[in-house]
């Protein structure tokens, strides 16, 4: 997907549709921030995931995050590809990297960033 | 000269029936485990484990402890770790009958001897951290943090503001067992952004304390070696509150006999007796953490503790006790008695005066190194520091691409053992150094002479590329978190025939 | 120094402790003594550990004899175990974050590992924990976050009392409630845990053997546990491993345990070694220290503290445990262990414990009022009940020199369901180190008939050990 077509959380998860479905992620950005990815830690399908929540994790050799859903609706699918090798996430997070797949409960993109100021929103964290 | 045979791992070492250890022929023939026991609790053979002589457990256990770097055979700078000198006379003494080997569950009336020290033991602590309970039970300093935030949870219930008092504040540069000791505990954690100074800014600890708070958790002297000098106004506020103050102290080492936690309103507080008591850190433990706290605290501790119950001054007489609104227990048995009493040694040895010897001499040393060390480090707070310090290695990262780690590293080619490194986590390429007071002026002069050369003498890729003499150099960490190996798999056993083994007696 | 620093004396370093909390008088402390007084003195103070009864007649001066149990036994320590943990290498380092300077003892933790695994049948096992009852406690709070279950965690009343209560203790302000499941007939009766075991259960915590030496029926309890998708933790003996089948063969999603048996001195109750053992798939919630085979710069294979990212350096309030330092220094002791005793050192051993035990429960059922317990196959620990309460019975025994029991009245009464009469239950055990001999001489201090007991030739019968 292109990250411009996406929405943002500030924790650097992205949002975006796959017609019914929304496909959650977490951007370049982050990952380039994270360094060595070692593992992903996903939810379940069929938990509930909701919108400013943690769904899982990501680890670095130095350092764990929380992950946060952009995004409120049942997990239809993860990537669990990822849990054995995280090198898609590392070199195509907007792609092959996706994390899990949503059946959203709503639309909204209320209180997310689009593409424009997501890319803004980095430059001024990067600093 | 390494003997790389002997450290192959002991499972590749296996040979069938090779066997160290011998028992006695059976002297009660009838019983035998088939006979007694159904069979399907039965396993159709022993575990796998290794066959090997004595002289190769020995060789390859020997051989091993030549790769390590340790108090008895390096300088050890670790801060917040207090690497100081174990003095030998405690090993003897913890091994001798009577003292080694009680069985927990012996009568408290063959045991009056142990009970006798660990009562003496409790006064001492009690008495140098201004504190009257004590509860010996802990395994460890952060055990000590838990059962004291516990403690403090059962005394806010039984007040009726259990559900009232959630959040547990502490310092940024706070060591990672207060958070995770918190969260354990079942409170919510609330931590303060770092400050300039490195000491904490009472207007924002004002602004986040409130009766919704429990305990402030903090090191004093704080991670950073500095003394926190508003401490009185900050205990003041937080008992304002209600709330109570919870005095982490890995950091100890600096203030015995100079203040005492109790004195600047502290209400609990845990002993690391592995740093500051010189029970040896053994490789990453046993640990030994009892608590001290207030005497209204004092009906929730942990039992049993120690009591007094009659007898004569010559010969007292003590028994195990419960206290009255005990927390439980956090452990089985009494505590880390092995650990407990080498501090116990270490007491009766210093002493009063001893012991403010200790905190006296561990400051001067970190002063001295951090005045050696001031022109070619960054050292981000100012002088005087207290038993450590905190200097970053930012200038030489930026100017020379040398990281903390580099120069941590290249230490080691050295011999001396790096300092703590990235930590506390408010400075950047933070090195933080902790002397000990066992240290000789010689050793500290040396020590910042080798620092001196690694960043101004020595070329920048040596430094970085360093260890160079180590065993190992720089092992691949991401490897080891992406697939984890955490128990081998044997390789070679079974590839002598049984006819050739010489067995040890 | 003082003048490198720019100060006059160590009181201008110190100004820093504001002077309204220093410290205006001398510590209360008592007096210092050098090493040979502190040796005098604490010489001392061990006599007193050590009575002076008749166990010196029967035992040619020496210490009582143990018959003493509960978790914590007296196993033989072989000299070479002493000898390497007595290695300041290994005992005066610290925690091998900079592997470089710590292969020595990274490998030893790797190894210890290794035989953990090589135990209890599974892949994962830490650097070790506490003790066996913070073990099992950290079982349970892995059990809660792996299976987000908050309801409850149930353990049997077959499970040491003291474990229970630190299980207890440290949950007690965590969302779970700990429901136990009575053992009033000394094995725990399957359609009563099965009941207990709720879709919101996290954890089942099973001691096998049990606290009481008695087998429990291990694989349907782990069978029911599995059924309502709840986890399983085995609270096990390591010496009993040399006979029994293992807890991942027996079912057990986690296994923990006292490794005290494996070459630690008894030391009043610490420091042991908590063991933990579980299944692959919770490796990264797993608890304490983890080692971990990897390589290094020039390809060599060497060892690291893995996963450090669980631990509370790194991820403080959100970290698997609080846990900080481990038990390295027993976690050696033991590796040393079981590398001198191998697989037919440890079967010996256990197969020595539980003859002894079988004999030294059908001599002491010969005393008047003294009967099993129990009708249920046991290991290597029996409880007796003696009519009327246990008290006397031991005082009994300690004034002809022997040591028995847990009585069970030392533990809160509470723990035990009253129907049990719990003040008359008494656990022994005899290991490889007690003879048949010793045995007797008990046997015949505890029976009625003073002709039967040779205390009164007043001369020592059996030489030192």
């Amino acid at each position: 997907m292109s990250p411009d077509e996406l929405h943002y959380l500030e924790s650097h998860e992205w949002v975006g549709r796959d017609g019914d479905v929304a496909v959650v992620g977490i951007s370049e950005f982050a990952v380039n921030q994270l360094t060595d990815l070692v593992y992903v830690d996903l939810p379940k399908v069929g938990d509930t995931v909701t919108r400013g929540e943690t769904f899982g994790e990501v680890e670095s050799v130095k350092a764990v995050s929380d992950l946060y859903s952009p995004v409120t609706g049942e997990v239809l699918e993860v990537n669990s590809g990822l849990e054995d090798d995280t090198s898609p996430l590392s070199e195509d997070p907007f792609g092959k990297g996706w994390l899990m797949k949503v059946k959203p409960s709503d639309d909204s993109v209320e209180g997310l960033m689009d593409g424009p100021a997501y890319r803004e929103f980095c430059k001024t964290s990067d600093q | 000269m390494r003997n790389t045979l002997a450290i192959r791992p002991l499972t590749e070492m296996s040979r069938p029936g090779y066997r160290a250890a011998r028992f006695p022929t059976p002297d009660v023939p009838d019983h035998a485990p088939a006979d007694v026991l159904p069979a399907g609790a039965l396993a159709a053979a022993p575990p796998e484990l290794p066959e090997l002589t004595e002289p190769d457990v020995i060789r390859h256990f020997t051989n091993l402890s030549t790769l390590n770097m340790s108090v008895d055979t390096h300088f050890y700078p670790l801060g917040s770790c207090t690497m100081k000198y174990n003095p030998k006379r405690h090993e003897r003494l913890a091994g001798l009958p009577g003292i080694g080997d009680p069985h927990p569950y012996r009568d408290e009336a063959d045991l009056q001897g142990m009970l006798q020290i660990l009562h003496e033991l409790q006064g001492m602590l009690a008495e140098i951290s201004g504190l009257p309970a004590v509860s010996l039970q802990p395994a460890a300093g952060a055990q000590g943090e838990l059962t004291a935030l516990l403690t403090a949870a059962a005394y806010f219930r039984d007040r009726g503001e259990g559900e009232q008092r959630r959040k547990v504040i502490f310092p940024s540069s706070a060591h990672g067992t207060n958070p995770a000791s918190a969260a354990l505990a079942g409170f919510d954690t609330v931590q303060l952004k770092p400050t300039k100074t490195g000491l904490t800014d009472l207007d924002e600890l004002a602004s986040k304390v409130g009766e919704d708070t429990a305990v402030f958790m903090i090191t004093n002297p704080n991670t950073l070696g500095l003394f926190e000098k508003d401490i009185e106004a900050i205990t003041a506020l937080l008992h304002d509150h209600g709330a109570l103050v919870y005095i982490d102290g890995a950091n100890m080492n600096a203030i015995l006999g100079l203040t005492r936690p109790g004195d600047f309103g502290g209400d609990m507080m845990h002993y690391n007796v592995h740093k500051t008591f010189t029970g040896p850190h053994g490789g990453g433990g046993p640990g030994a953490g009892p608590i001290a706290v207030r005497d209204f605290l004092g009906p929730y501790l942990p039992g049993p503790v120690v009591k007094k119950v009659g007898g004569t001054p010559e010969r007292p007489e003590f028994a195990l006790h419960t206290p009255s609104k005990s927390i439980g227990r956090v452990r089985s048995h009494f505590g880390n008695v092995g650990i407990l009493l080498r501090g116990y040694f270490y007491l009766r040895t210093l002493a009063a005066a001893g012991m403010r010897d200790v905190s006296e001499r561990a400051v001067l040393n970190a002063n001295y190194l951090r005045s050696k060390l001031k022109d070619v480090l960054e050292i981000p707070h100012p002088a005087p520091c207290m038993h450590e310090f905190v200097a970053s290695a930012s200038r030489s990262k930026k100017n020379r691409q040398i990281s903390a780690m580099d120069v941590a590293k290249r230490l080691l080619d050295y011999g001396v053992h790096a300092p703590t490194v990235y930590f506390p986590l408010d400075v950047p390429e933070a090195l933080m150094i902790e002397p000990t007071e066992t240290e000789s002026k010689a050793t500290l002069d040396q020590f910042a002479d080798i620092v001196r050369d690694i960043l101004t003498k020595e070329d920048a890729e040596t430094v970085k590329t360093a260890p160079h003499t180590t065993p190992v150099r720089r092992p691949d960490e991401v490897k080891a978190a992406r697939q984890p190996v955490l128990c081998g798999v044997a390789k070679g056993c079974g590839t002598v025939p049984v006819d050739e083994v010489t067995v040890s007696a | 120094m003082l003048a490198e620093v720019g100060a006059e004396s160590v009181e201008d370093l110190l100004a820093q402790i504001p002077a309204s909390v220093r410290l205006d008088r001398p510590l209360n402390l008592p007096e210092g003594l050098c090493e040979s007084e502190l040796q005098r003195h604490v010489a001392a103070l061990a006599e007193r550990n050590r009575p002076r009864d008749a166990a010196n007649f029967v035992h040619g001066g020496g210490d009582r004899v143990c018959f003493l149990g509960g978790g914590v036994y007296d196993h033989f320590v072989p000299a070479a175990v002493d000898e390497i943990a007595g290695r300041g290498e290994f005992y005066t380092a610290y925690t091998p974050y900079q592997a470089e300077a710590s292969q020595g003892s990274l490998q030893a933790f790797f190894e210890f590992q290794t035989l953990v695994c090589r135990l209890t049948g599974f892949t994962v096992a830490n650097a070790s924990l506490y003790d066996g009852g913070t073990a099992a406690a950290e079982a349970a709070l892995l059990a809660i976050r792996e299976t987000k279950r908050e309801g409850r965690v149930v353990v049997l009343g077959s499970v040491h009392p003291e474990y229970r209560q630190t299980l207890s203790t440290l949950l007690e302000y965590l969302p779970a409630d700990v429901v136990t499941v009575d053992c009033p007939n000394g094995v725990t009766d399957v359609a009563a845990v099965e009941a207990a075991l709720t879709d919101d259960t996290a954890a089942l915590i099973v001691q096998h053997p049990n606290f009481f030496g008695n087998l429990e029926d291990a694989e349907r309890l782990f069978a029911a546990a599995k059924a309502k998708g709840v986890i399983s933790v085995q609270v096990f003996d390591p010496v009993t491993l040399g006979l029994l089948k293992s807890p991942a063969e027996l079912g057990a999603d986690i296994a923990v345990g006292e490794g005290q048996g494996l070459g630690i001195p008894m030391q009043y109750g610490g420091p042991y070694l908590g063991l933990f053992a579980c299944r692959e798939e919770f490796l990264r919630k797993t608890p304490g220290r983890l080692i971990g085979r990897t390589e290094d710069a020039d390809g060599r294979e060497c060892y690291v503290l893995a996963l450090q990212t669980r631990e509370q350096h790194i991820r403080r309030g959100k970290a698997t445990s609080n846990i900080c330092s481990n038990q390295g220094l027993l976690a050696l002791r033991a590796t040393v262990h079981l590398a001198l005793l191998g697989p037919q050192g440890l079967r010996e051993v256990a197969d020595l414990s539980v003859r002894k035990t079988h004999y030294l429960a059908d001599r002491l059922c010969e005393t008047p009022g003294v009967t099993k317990a129990f009708d249920a196959p046991f290991v290597r620990e029996v409880c007796l009940r003696v009519e009327g309460g246990a008290r006397g019975l031991l005082g009994t025994a300690r004034a002809a020199g022997f040591d028995l029991g847990p009585a069970l009245s030392r533990f809160p009464a509470e723990l035990f369901p009253a129907e049990m009469r719990a003040e008359e239950l008494v656990l022994v055990a005899a290991t490889e180190r007690r003879t048949k001999q010793e045995i007797d001489l008990l046997a015949a201090a505890l029976s009625d008939d003073p002709a039967a007991t040779p205390l009164d030739r007043g001369e020592p019968v059996l030489a030192v050990a």
